[in-house]
């Protein structure tokens, strides 16, 4: 106990306490890393078919867009970078592309149809998210989930984990030019999907974590399915091993590439695997358990010099990490109900509509107008594969949230970009992009 | 004594000389050629947006292959594609960038709406999704799923192929000068007035 | 563990003003095992700043909240004032594993508060997205611009009286009712 409160104190480790420089993230003027430039005066800059560009033509500065159509912007991202010759000097992360007013329709979805919303923000993770709004609202409610339910979530979120950090795999390598190994990441993806297709019925976009347990019960025989996934993915993470990590064209165009300090990490709320990628020791799963995470036993995977590289290693001993978790939850696994038994919120077996007038006022309640959720505010937080991901909740008292806000980590993330881009080639800077790996989606929301 | 299906016997091929013409050549309308050489080879655009884009990319990947169909080859310039899937939701901000990439595709070309989200805004009836992606393009086939697993998307692909191949495409596209097809009601006018928009 | 808002809790009671509980000066509150702050909108500044000259290092979330079709808050401490518009803001303290939230009352008359970047630079996409959609200006901010929705939309689309934009689903050639 005496160690974990020690690393809790210093995430840095026993013995470090050195955060490193941060003062640039703190600038305003030209000389922050931030290219703030509104589009009217970016139209300006470039010019018209009839007026020629403004600006010295003398200097090699040029402002470049990228994107939003582009094959390595992982999804809608458009990026305006400032360039002398082939050195991005400032950027700026240009988003919205993918606004889809998710916040806005959760206030018009009652509680139950909440996680269809939610679920589609970070696509690649859909069940955290998922788990993100359905803790909060079992914070307001007051529910207790039983215990199997939450070692189901356990098992489906660590399995989503190893799922979105295998596509990490794929598109960074597509991105960096090992094209073989996109085809490697997805065609262990589809194990792991299949195994949840089994479960909840889809590959993706779940909506099986909700308010109150689990849409569903484990099908028989799912023991054996996890146990084949259990072996047959190690032995294929050792292949990525031998094809992309020790090689040196794969380090060479990692290593050094995108470094930021803890200081600024912090300082620009990054989590997830960014702000590990420092040095600096924080996860959720260890810090702030939910779930049952701290009755499984994990390491949290930590980099040392703030790079791309640290970023792809993290990620890439995360799967076993996750996969190791996977293996306890197997043994550990209670028996009991897979949601709460609560009738007002739970909706009852289809069975018992027909027998009994109360279970089937019940579940038109339910589905019609929703449960009704205790007014207050609360936020509740998950670690996400992406870092923290957040769900802060204000209800009214009615069947559907007043105002439901999602902390996106890769809103957050994003704001790293300039700064990990600042001085590096074109070429580094589509590594880095895929190496803080955003998910448009929760981007935009 | 050589004997080949449907044609027979064939030992007295080579010296028949002009008079074999007949059994030395295949004949058919280049039309035909063109048609089947189009849908064996249609490079898709890369215009994934959300969550389809996923599927798509599975659709891509080793299981689902699409490079049975010639199709493994997502061309990043909309110049090289023949094929723009558009996969996922488009919101109010991307639709001029949706009409800006399909403007610059050479014809002929077609388009895939992947998705509930591109075919008529999907779950999300709001401000901020276009509600439905044949606003601003002309689709040709719609593949409903949210999101379509890759064996709905190989449907909608051969679906398109079938298409393309029976000249189903070309002869409607001829039919409406291509564009979105927009009908605009001028009061003054006596009769409607189709518009254009982009140019072929 | 301790409570991580007994650290700047303040010992003399009456020296807040208000009655009840404060911390670093201003009324607290506890919302389900987390605890909240209240600071007026003036004093918005500098109680993130006391907080995070006690540790709490990262802001986590930044976030505005319309509450004009509200039925009436009852979470709020004596002496605060219901305004229209609620800045929330979530920080995170790693050494003391502490959560710490505030929230401060934005009137409608001028929905305007400061901004944090420079005491945490990762708020300024956080506030111009609540720019963006809630409307609540944040004075100082070194890119005050929509992020979300195009340039030249005009309105906040999260506010509660703005609508949802639903357009209704049009059948065109569905046979016609009998």
């Amino acid at each position: 106990m005496s160690d974990v409160a020690e690393q809790v104190t210093n995430p840095m480790g026993p013995g470090r306490t050195d955060l490193g420089p941060s003062e640039r993230v703190f600038r305003r003027d030209e000389t922050s890393a931030v290219l703030r430039l509104s589009e009217a005066e970016a139209a300006v800059l470039a010019g018209g078919a009839d007026d020629p560009p403004t600006g010295d033509v003398a200097d090699q500065r040029m402002i470049l867009n990228m994107g939003p159509s582009h094959p390595s912007t992982h999804g809608v991202l458009r990026l305006m970078l400032e360039m002398e010759g082939e050195a991005i000097l400032r950027s700026k992360p240009v988003i919205g592309y993918l606004h889809t007013g998710m916040e806005k329709t959760a206030e018009n979805l009652t509680y139950l149809q909440g996680p269809t919303n939610v679920t589609r923000m970070d696509y690649a993770a859909p069940l955290f998210s998922e788990l993100a709004f359905s803790l909060a609202v079992e914070q307001l409610l007051g529910l207790e989930v039983p215990t199997r339910a939450t070692w189901i979530r356990m098992l489906m979120c660590e399995l989503n984990r190893v799922s979105s950090h295998l596509l990490f795999q794929a598109t960074n390598g597509m991105d960096l030019g090992a094209v073989s190994m996109m085809i490697y990441g997805w065609r262990e993806r589809e194990e792991v999907l299949r195994f949840f297709e089994k479960v909840t019925g889809l590959r993706m976009n779940h909506n099986y974590i909700r308010p109150g347990g689990v849409a569903a019960d484990l099908p028989d025989g799912w023991q054996a399915d996890v146990r084949r996934l259990l072996e047959l993915i190690p032995p294929r993470l050792d292949e990525y091993d031998t094809l992309l990590t020790g090689q040196p064209i794969f380090r060479g165009r990692l290593q050094g590439v995108g470094v930021i300090t803890p200081a600024e990490a912090l300082a620009l709320s990054a989590t997830g695997p960014i702000l590990r990628s420092t040095g600096y020791a924080w996860d959720l799963r260890r810090d702030q358990p939910y779930l049952a995470y701290d009755e499984v036993e994990f390491d949290v995977i930590v980099g040392t010099h703030g790079d791309s590289f640290d970023r792809y290693a993290i990620r890439q001993n995360e799967i076993r990490e996750s996969l190791r978790i996977v293996e306890q939850i197997l043994d550990l696994m209670p028996a009991g109900d897979y949601r709460v038994q609560d009738k007002k919120v739970t909706p009852p077996p289809r069975a018992r509509i027909d027998e009994s007038m109360e279970a089937l006022i019940h579940h038109f309640k339910i589905f019609t107008e929703g449960f009704h959720v205790p007014q207050g505010e609360t936020y509740a937080a998950v670690e996400s594969p992406r870092g923290e991901l957040g769900c802060y909740l204000v209800s009214d008292g009615g069947p559907k949230p007043y105002r439901m806000h999602i902390r996106g980590p890769s809103f957050v993330n994003l704001q790293t970009l300039p700064h990990l881009m600042e001085g590096g080639l074109i070429a580094d800077g589509v590594a880095v992009i895929s190496s803080v790996d955003p998910i448009m989606g929760e981007v935009d929301r | 004594m050589a004997r080949l299906p449907l044609i027979g016997d064939v030992s007295h091929v080579m010296g028949d000389g002009l008079e074999g013409l007949e059994h030395n050549f295949v004949t058919a309308r280049i039309e035909n050629l063109v048609k089947w050489s189009r849908a064996r080879s249609c490079w898709p655009a890369t215009f994934g947006l959300a969550c389809c884009a996923l599927e798509m990319m599975a659709t891509g990947a080793a299981h689902y292959d699409l490079a049975r169909y010639g199709m493994e080859v997502f061309r990043a310039s909309p110049r090289q594609a023949d094929l723009m899937i558009v996969a996922g939701r488009v919101s109010q901000k991307m639709a001029p960038i949706l009409r800006q990439i399909y403007d610059q595709m050479m014809e002929p070309k077609w388009v895939i709406s992947m998705g509930v989200c591109a075919s008529s805004g999907g779950m999300f009836n709001n401000y901020a999704i276009v509600q439905g992606v044949d606003q601003v393009v002309p689709v040709d086939v719609y593949a409903p799923g949210c999101p379509p697993g890759p064996e709905t998307l190989m449907h909608a692909i051969l679906t398109l192929h079938d298409n393309i191949q029976n000249g189903e495409l070309t002869r409607r596209r001829t039919a409406s000068n291509g564009g979105a097809g927009i009908q605009v009601q001028v009061p003054d006018a006596p009769t409607e007035q189709s518009v254009e928009l982009g140019s072929r | 563990m301790t409570d991580p808002a007994a650290v700047g809790a303040d010992t003399d009671e009456a020296a807040g003003g208000p009655t009840g509980p404060t911390a670093w000066g201003v009324p607290v509150t506890e919302s389900f095992g987390q605890v909240v702050l209240h600071p007026p909108v003036d004093r918005w500044f500098e109680t993130v700043a006391a907080c995070r000259d006690d540790g709490y290092v990262m802001a986590i979330d930044l976030t505005a909240v319309d509450y004009s079709a509200h039925p009436g808050r009852t979470d709020l401490p004596e002496g605060v004032g219901a305004e229209r518009f609620e800045v929330v803001a979530s920080l995170l303290s790693h050494a003391t594993g502490g959560r710490l939230r505030l929230r401060t009352q934005v009137p409608e008359s001028n929905p305007e508060v400061a901004s944090l970047f420079d005491l945490y630079p990762g708020t300024e996409a956080m506030e111009r997205e609540a720019w963006d959609l809630v409307g609540v200006a944040f004075s100082g901010h070194p890119d005050h611009t929509r992020i979300l929705m195009p340039e030249d939309w005009e309105g906040h689309p999260l506010r509660r009286d703005v609508s949802m934009g639903r357009i209704p689903v049009q059948f065109r050639d569905a046979p016609p009712a009998r």
